[in-house]
Parts: structure tokens; sequence; C-alpha cells
């Protein structure tokens, strides 16, 4: 068991700012390679005409997924020490109605935002301001929401723990939706593209 | 498409192999720093320095701007995000002007003038500079990341992210489509 390895000490903080930009060098490379950079490519996820976004995030999520279900039974990375975001339900379920709303109207989200900034998109630099404006206007009202911000606090949680269910019984589920998303998603694709070409 | 005067953009990479991609840096960020991929938190980042500059009092006894500048010594632009986000800007500029589709234009279906979609991205920044200071964390942080980690938050963050985009897409097709 050494992994991760910076939780181990492996590296001190100064490092593990220019592991931050490595690593944010390949998840940029890869957004922009899956078209990400392109507020229209984005938007297509909502109209059914393309579904790269379901398809990339669900593969990339199963793929790290399994990666790390493997590493960790394989006793070489220790799950506990992987930081977990703690689940605040009710102000994570607004939030996320928030970002569907915002994703829809603006085109981005935020990490896709700087990838098309990186590619010239004026549009995405406007977005940008937008979102660091949503932030003042939230930082603004922190101490009014604060309350609720913090409520339905359910700490460090994960599905399995929820619903007492095997870890890997969890991943399977999720595997085999992801499948039966890709197919679905693909022929839904078809069907669209067939009745853009009668029209 | 091809032009005239030499190679057009090249085509995107199959989603499946790009998520493959994708899933496998996102792994070797767990492996290596034991957490996932961010972006949001580098633009809080930002906005708790701006507001500390200008109102240094109002900055201190608000919690959330403090959450961003307490770095110990350190300055609070030498936060993992905000590198993170840079590395973000490099690599797509990388992979953009490999595949020639670094351009200066403005997104937008063929029935929205450019300053109407200007004024949607911002109002859509907005938005979900809000939500995702609610949810603690944007498509990368919560929904990528927190995914693959079987978050309860995460996942509920992500089917309401899918739920409102669709909610809200009719109204306004006339961007996109």
């Amino acid at each position: 068991m050494n992994a991760p390895l910076f939780k181990f000490g492996l590296f001190g903080d100064e490092t593990s700012l220019v592991v931050a930009f490595v690593i944010g060098i390949a998840f940029g490379f890869f957004l922009e390679r899956a078209g990400f950079g392109s507020a229209r490519k984005l938007s297509a996820q909502f109209y059914l005409t393309d579904m790269a976004v379901f398809k990339v995030m669900f593969t990339a999520i199963v793929t790290a997924m399994i990666g790390l279900f493997y590493l960790s039974w394989a006793g070489f990375v220790d799950l506990s020490l992987v930081y977990l975001t703690p689940t605040f339900l009710w102000p994570q379920i607004l939030g996320g109605l928030l970002l569907g709303f915002g994703f829809v109207i603006g085109g981005y989200c935020p990490g896709t935002s700087v990838v098309a900034v990186s590619t010239g998109r004026i549009d995405a630099l406007i977005y940008g301001g937008g979102l660091l404006a949503g932030i003042f206007v939230f930082g603004e009202a922190y101490p009014a929401i604060e309350g609720f911000v913090n409520s339905s606090d359910m700490g460090q949680l994960t599905i399995p723990q929820l619903f007492h269910l095997p870890y890997g019984l969890v991943l399977f589920a999720v595997v085999l939706m992801a499948l039966g998303g890709f197919v679905g998603a693909t022929a839904v694709e078809k069907i669209l593209a067939r009745k853009a070409s009668e029209s | 498409m091809e032009s005239a005067t030499g190679r057009g953009p090249a085509p995107y990479m199959n989603p499946y192999l790009a998520g493959l991609g994708l899933g496998l840096v996102l792994l070797a960020s767990f492996v290596v720093m034991g957490r996932g991929l961010g972006a949001s938190g580098a633009f809080s980042s930002v906005v708790a320095l701006g507001v500390d500059a200008v109102a240094p009092a109002h900055a201190q006894a608000n919690e959330f701007y403090q959450g961003y500048l307490d770095r110990g010594a350190g300055h609070p632009l030498k936060s993992y995000l905000v590198f993170q986000v840079l590395g973000v800007l490099a690599g797509g500029f990388l992979s953009g002007a490999l595949a020639r589709r670094v351009k200066r234009t403005v997104e937008r279906g063929p029935r929205i003038g450019v300053g109407p979609r200007l004024l949607l991205a911002f109002t859509g920044g907005a938005l979900m500079g809000i939500g995702a200071k609610l949810a603690r964390g944007c498509t990368s942080g919560q929904a990528l990341s927190g995914g693959a980690v079987l978050n309860v938050g995460s996942w509920a963050f992500m089917l309401m992210i899918f739920a409102g985009g669709y909610a809200l897409a009719y109204f306004v097709r006339r961007q996109w489509t």
C-alpha cells in the first residue's frame, strides 16, 4: 500500500503544484480532443443530436472507477485516503439544477470553458466573466445562505455505504448502466440524423 | 472540411477513446494526489483575491472568501486548482493547435446574433458560478471525479445537471439549432 503517492509523503506541496499543472495539461488535452472546446458540440447533448458529452463522461467515470477498484484490490491504493467531497444533499441537488440550466444557456461548464478560451472562443471568455460574477454573488450572499449551504450534511458517503451493498456490485451496475446508455444514445443519434436528412 | 488554402480542422476523437484518455488522467490524479480533477475552485480563488484587494475588511469577515485566502504563508493563487486550470489552458491549446482548431470565433447556432449569444454566455456562466459553489464543485470536481468514486452527492448532482439541461433546452433552442 503506497498510493496515493502525495498522501504517503512522496513529494511536498510545492511539487504538488507542478503535478497539478501536468495533470491539467492532460485533462485539457483530452477535453479538446473530444470536441469539448465547442459550445455547439457540448449543447448538442441536450438536443440529442450528438451525445458525446454523455459518452465521454461515462467512459471516463467507468475507466477511473474500475482502475481505482483494481488498484485498491491489488493493495496498491488505499481508497480511504482518496478524497471524497462530503455530501450536502439539498444544496448539491439545487446546485446541479442550476448547473444544468447554466450549461444549456451558456454552452459550457467551467472546465470546458477554459479549453474553449484556449482555442479562441470569445463566448467562452464572456462565459468565464459570468462565472466570476456568479461566484461573487454567491460569496456576497454567503452569510445569508450559509445555513442552507451547510444543510443536509451526510458526511463523506458512497453509494455502496448508503445502500449497504458491496462496492463491486455497485460498480458492476454502473458499468451496465453506462453500456446501456451508450447503446441507447447511439440509437437516438441515428434516428435524429435520419429525420434531419429526410426533412 | 477542406478549405481552399489548406487543410481544415481535424475531426474530433472518437468519444469512447477520448473518454478512456480522460478516465486514465482522472485515475492518475487519484493515484498520485489522492484527489480528482477540478476547475471551478480556481475561479473562486480569483474572486476571493479580487474582493480582498478592493475591500480587505469585507473579505476578512466572510467565511467563504477566507476559505480561498487562507493559504498559510503562501499567495492565494498558489493553489492546486489554479495550477490545474493553467494546465488545462495549455493542454487545450496544444490539442487545438495540433488539430488546427484554434480560431477566434463565437460559438452559436444559425439563428442567433453575436450580441444575444454573448449575453446568454454570461448568464449561463453566472448561473453555473452560483450552482457550482452551492454544490461544492462543478462538472469536473463533482460529477466526473465524485462519480468515479461513487460519491452519493456527486451522483445526485450529476443527475440534476442532465435534468436541468433537458428541462431548459426547449426554451433556448434558437441559440443552438
